[in-house]
């Protein structure tokens, strides 16, 4: 985000004149939605603001926002981005992309991005599969994922894009899916974090990994299988009726169950934004015999890349003056008379 | 033509610092080269050197060298066969000698002529005892010896001490040259500021090889020698080598553009230098980014440019290969971008510190797709400031990616460089669209009648709009894929690109006519040798020419009819045949290719044996047998009838 005066905008300023081509029922529709109603609430405006994006189904995404886009080549949105910010730091960046794009073909970027500490938002709709390219499986698919190219079951393990994130060094990581009401409260933490905020969303390809994310976004067992994270509150779940608390004997995390409200007693933990070793544990939490975490995960700012580069320029050219002439006589000369 | 050195004058010679990869000669070559322009004569140089940082000691492939040539008139290459080597170690001694010219002198330090040594350069005898040098002049002695002694009063350990062997030798250099010592002696003080016991045993070495040279002076063949300086222009100099010269270029690119530069890199041989040049100018608008890779290097700098700033980025042939797609992606969304390509030997990793010209399909052909973009070569390091500079003009006024090809060489070596007077350069300045250029509407790829979309930079009030790598309605800039569309804009980015030849200047002939038997066509680094090449023919009376091409990507329009104009084209390349074959497709025209892919550039004499093979048939004329130990001298123009 920036320091810049808010500008009152309505949910219709953030939409183009064009036909939007996702498939019907896709995950990627409610997502636009939650960020053109968020964008208002920020105060964000539109000619300040630039959506870039990599390649697939995600990065279709700038064509449907009312601001400047860029959408560019498989996995470099994060550099193609970082330019952008270098050269005007005064514009509000946001990146759209997937798991293909973001943790297959970008994955260094993304890297990156994240330990230089661009100041951006980073949106990574993960579907944990290949949309575009018609359904094969992604680096996020889970083992045993049939698809066109693993017809017997995928045998790859799946990477973990938040646990990813937290390993290159981000400062801000959160997570949260398409058709969650507590979305546009994730995307405004992460507008309102200065430096790179990286939010993981599933999202329901609707073609060719239908309902993936049911075990724990299907509102019969949502309750019980969502844990919330909310800064300074218990890390709650089941109505209350379990928390998750540390095991000192192996210092992770368990499930315990909490009796008549008294989650201290449980020994449940406050979750704490600024601990990262918490996070860690939260992003790794094996979902099964965990919940699944969502929310603000980690959101613990430092300075910022681009602050730092013009930090760096500023002390090197201090007292300098920008003298051509001088510039190309630099050095030892001789006069030919 | 010197035998031997023991004229007192005379007019260029061609010296060779050889040794251990640690033993300092990139140094020493770059501190002779600028005592020598000091001195007021022309030269060029050529640093020759291993990929490994630090080879094992005393190996043949630890070996480094730097050759210069330099004399009272024109030089336009580092030269073919020195007059002088200077050898530090058997190994160098080894690699080096076959260059030397019969006759010519060879120094060596017979203190590194042990046993050890010896076998490490597989010397089966002493080269020194066995008589094998027999026709050259060889002066031995212990330079590691006369330095330590000289070194002394210093106190340093063995291994500080006999570091300053290169200045030892360099010392004696100046003697012979009659150099002046007072700028290194200055150069020293500033390099060793915060060591001032090592400035001064680097003094003291370098005094004491001067002196070994006076009081030798009477034995042997050691003479002085006394060059003249080159009647120049008048004016202010310097030396400047390709890589400085094309980040100098680039400042004042963007100066006349009135733009802020960004520069996306990601280190790679030979092409860093651009890079640690352009940190230290950040005073001038300049932003650098060591980018995690060449692809976010190049991706970075594209996305500077869609945000108002012109993006630069540079590498070497692996790298470009890299940034290969977002070139495409910056040919799509017609954004200005400069790439550089110091190119280097390949395929593959290849030979990263060797020259080549092997990149040119590459530059010219090297994307997925129809994806044309103008390619400029610089031809020396003098040259690749205006270079530089028209990469760009181009860029920004034809919103285009275009690839500056330099190489190895041009980006090492120097040469003395009249410095330019900024004013005299035209501005170009961008223009910004600022307002809705399509009624309400803002028509990102509206063109104007060169085919030349709009700039438009983020946070220009209503002036939103999207652009990507997927093809494109006309005007608007949606997306659009409807098989008249992409005809159509494929067509329009072809136009465009072609249409950049009306705004180059002419080809002209550098040397010789504009019609005759033979023209030499040559582009980017070979235009030393070729021309030294070409002026010998011609004094001899054949009927050549050299024409050389900076707008190697869409060629001057008259290019085409110029070539038509000569019986004969013979285009020499440190490739396969590259120009060749754009040559030969655009025109038409039976250009003949000569090859050279060694690593090292064109010697004079092979061009010259090249060139008369074209006039065999010619009565009086021996053909292709061109005395390869000729002199190396230029010669003024035969006045033509």
């Amino acid at each position: 985000m920036n320091d810049m005066t808010p500008i009152e905008t309505t949910l219709k300023d953030w939409e183009t004149d064009q036909e939007v081509r996702w498939c019907p029922g896709c995950g990627d529709y409610a997502i636009l939605k939650a960020v053109q109603r968020t964008l208002p609430m920020l105060g964000a405006d539109p000619k300040n603001t630039v959506f870039v994006s990599g390649i697939g189904c995600s990065s279709r995404f700038p064509y449907y926002v009312e601001s400047y886009g860029f959408h560019s080549i498989h996995g470099r949105a994060p550099a193609v981005a970082t330019g952008i910010k270098l050269a005007n730091p005064q514009l509000d960046v946001w990146l759209v992309t997937g798991d293909g794009d973001g943790m297959s073909i970008g994955g260094n970027h993304t890297m990156h991005v994240l330990r230089r500490n661009l100041d951006c938002q980073i949106m990574l709709f993960n579907n944990e599969i290949y949309g575009l390219t018609k359904g094969q499986y992604s680096p996020t698919s889970r083992t045993g994922t049939p698809s066109p190219t693993s017809p017997a079951g995928s045998v790859d393990r799946p990477a973990s894009p938040c646990a990813f994130a937290l390993g290159s060094g981000a400062r801000f990581v959160a997570r949260s899916y398409d058709v969650s009401k507590d979305l546009p409260e994730v995307l405004k933490a992460a507008y309102l974090h200065k430096g790179a905020a990286f939010i993981e969303i599933f999202q329901n390809c609707i073609v060719y990994n239908k309902d993936r994310f049911d075990d724990f976004t299907d509102k019969a067992v949502a309750a019980d299988r969502q844990v919330q994270c909310h800064d300074g509150e218990p890390l709650l779940f089941a109505k209350g009726a379990r928390g998750l608390a540390l095991d000192l004997e192996t210092l992770s995390l368990k499930v315990v169950d909490v009796v008549e409200g008294d989650w201290q007693a449980a020994g449940v933990l406050l979750h704490n934004v600024r601990n990262r070793a918490l996070a860690h544990m939260l992003v790794e939490m094996p979902f099964g015999p965990f919940p699944m975490a969502l929310g603000v995960i980690y959101d613990d700012p430092a300075p910022t890349f681009e602050s730092a580069v013009i930090a760096e320029r500023e002390g090197l050219i201090a007292g300098k003056n920008a003298d051509i002439a001088k510039l190309l006589a630099r050095g030892q000369t001789w006069t030919v008379s | 033509m010197m035998a031997t050195i023991s004229s007192e004058y005379v007019e260029a010679v061609v010296v060779r610092f050889a040794g251990d990869s640690g033993d300092g000669m990139q140094l020493t070559g770059g501190q002779f080269t600028l005592s020598t322009a000091l001195a007021g004569n022309d030269l060029a140089t050529f640093p020759d050197f291993p990929a490994e940082i630090r080879a094992p000691q005393g190996t043949l492939f630890g070996v480094s060298a730097f050759q210069i040539n330099f004399g009272s008139s024109e030089i336009t290459t580092a030269g073919d066969a020195p007059d002088v080597l200077v050898a530090m170690n058997p190994a160098a001694l080894k690699t080096n000698i076959p260059a030397l010219k019969p006759g010519g002198m060879v120094i060596v330090d017979s203190g590194e002529f042990g046993k050890r040594n010896l076998e490490k350069a597989k010397y089966a005898e002493n080269p020194l005892e066995d008589g094998s040098l027999a026709k050259w002049d060889v002066l031995a002695f212990d330079i590691s010896a006369l330095t330590l002694e000289a070194v002394k009063p210093f106190g340093l350990g063995n291994k500080e001490a006999l570091r300053c062997k290169n200045m030892w030798t360099l010392g004696l250099a100046l003697w012979m040259f009659d150099r002046d010592r007072q700028p290194l002696v200055d150069w020293l003080k500033a390099k060793f500021a915060k060591n001032p016991v090592l400035a001064e045993a680097n003094i003291a070495a370098l005094n004491a090889g001067h002196a070994y040279g006076e009081t030798a002076e009477l034995s042997g063949p050691l003479r002085k020698q006394h060059i003249d300086p080159v009647p120049s222009e008048p004016g202010l100099y310097r030396t400047v080598t390709g890589a400085e010269a094309i980040s100098l270029g680039l400042v004042a690119g963007c100066r006349l553009a009135g733009l802020s530069m960004f520069f996306g890199g990601y280190p790679i041989t030979p092409a860093s230098a651009i890079l640690h040049h352009l940190v230290k100018m950040k005073e001038f608008g300049v932003t650098t980014f060591q980018a995690e890779d060449e692809i976010a290097a190049i991706c970075s700098a594209i996305g500077a440019s869609y945000a108002g700033q012109l993006g630069v980025t540079s590498s070497s042939g692996p790298g470009i290969a890299l940034k290969g797609e977002a070139m495409g992606l910056a040919v799509m969304t017609e954004l200005p971008l400069v790439i550089v390509n110091s190119q280097r030997g390949g395929p593959s990793t290849g030979l990263p510190t060797k020259t080549e010209q092997s990149d040119l399909y590459q530059a010219v052909y090297g994307r997925n797709g129809d994806a044309p973009l103008p390619v400029i070569a610089a031809r020396s390091p003098a040259d690749a400031f205006e270079c530089a500079i028209e990469a760009c003009r181009i860029a920004t006024q034809y919103m285009t990616p275009v690839i500056l090809l330099t190489d190895g060489y041009i980006g090492n070596a120097s040469e003395p460089w009249k410095v330019p007077d900024p004013e005299t350069f035209a501005p170009f300045p961008v223009r910004f669209l600022e307002e809705k250029n399509g009624g309400d509407r803002v028509l990102p790829y509206k063109r104007d009648a060169r085919g030349v979309r709009p700039w438009i930079r983020p946070g220009t009030p209503a002036l939103m709009h999207r652009i990507g790598g997927i093809e494109k309605a006309v005007d608007s800039g949606n997306i659009d894929y409807a098989p008249d569309v992409h005809q159509l804009q494929t067509d329009a980015r072809k136009a465009r690109i072609d249409g950049i030849a009306g705004t180059i200047p002419q080809q002209e002939v550098c040397l010789g006519e504009a019609q005759g038997t033979l023209a030499v066509v040559g582009w980017g680094s070979t235009y030393g040798p070729i021309h030294q090449a070409v002026r010998r023919a011609r004094r001899r009376g054949l009927a050549v020419s050299h024409v050389h091409v900076r707008h190697v990507w869409p060629l001057p329009g008259n290019l085409g009819e110029m070539l038509a104009g000569f019986d004969h084209v013979l285009v020499p390349e440190m490739n396969t045949g590259q120009f060749k074959t754009v040559l030969r497709d655009r025109f038409l025209i039976d250009a003949v290719p000569l090859h050279k892919t060694s690593g090292q550039p064109f010697a004079i004499a092979e061009l010259e044996e090249a060139i008369g093979r074209f006039f065999d048939r010619i009565p009086g004329n021996e053909g292709g047998e061109v005395a390869v130990n000729e002199t190396q001298l230029p010669a003024p123009e035969i006045e033509q009838p």
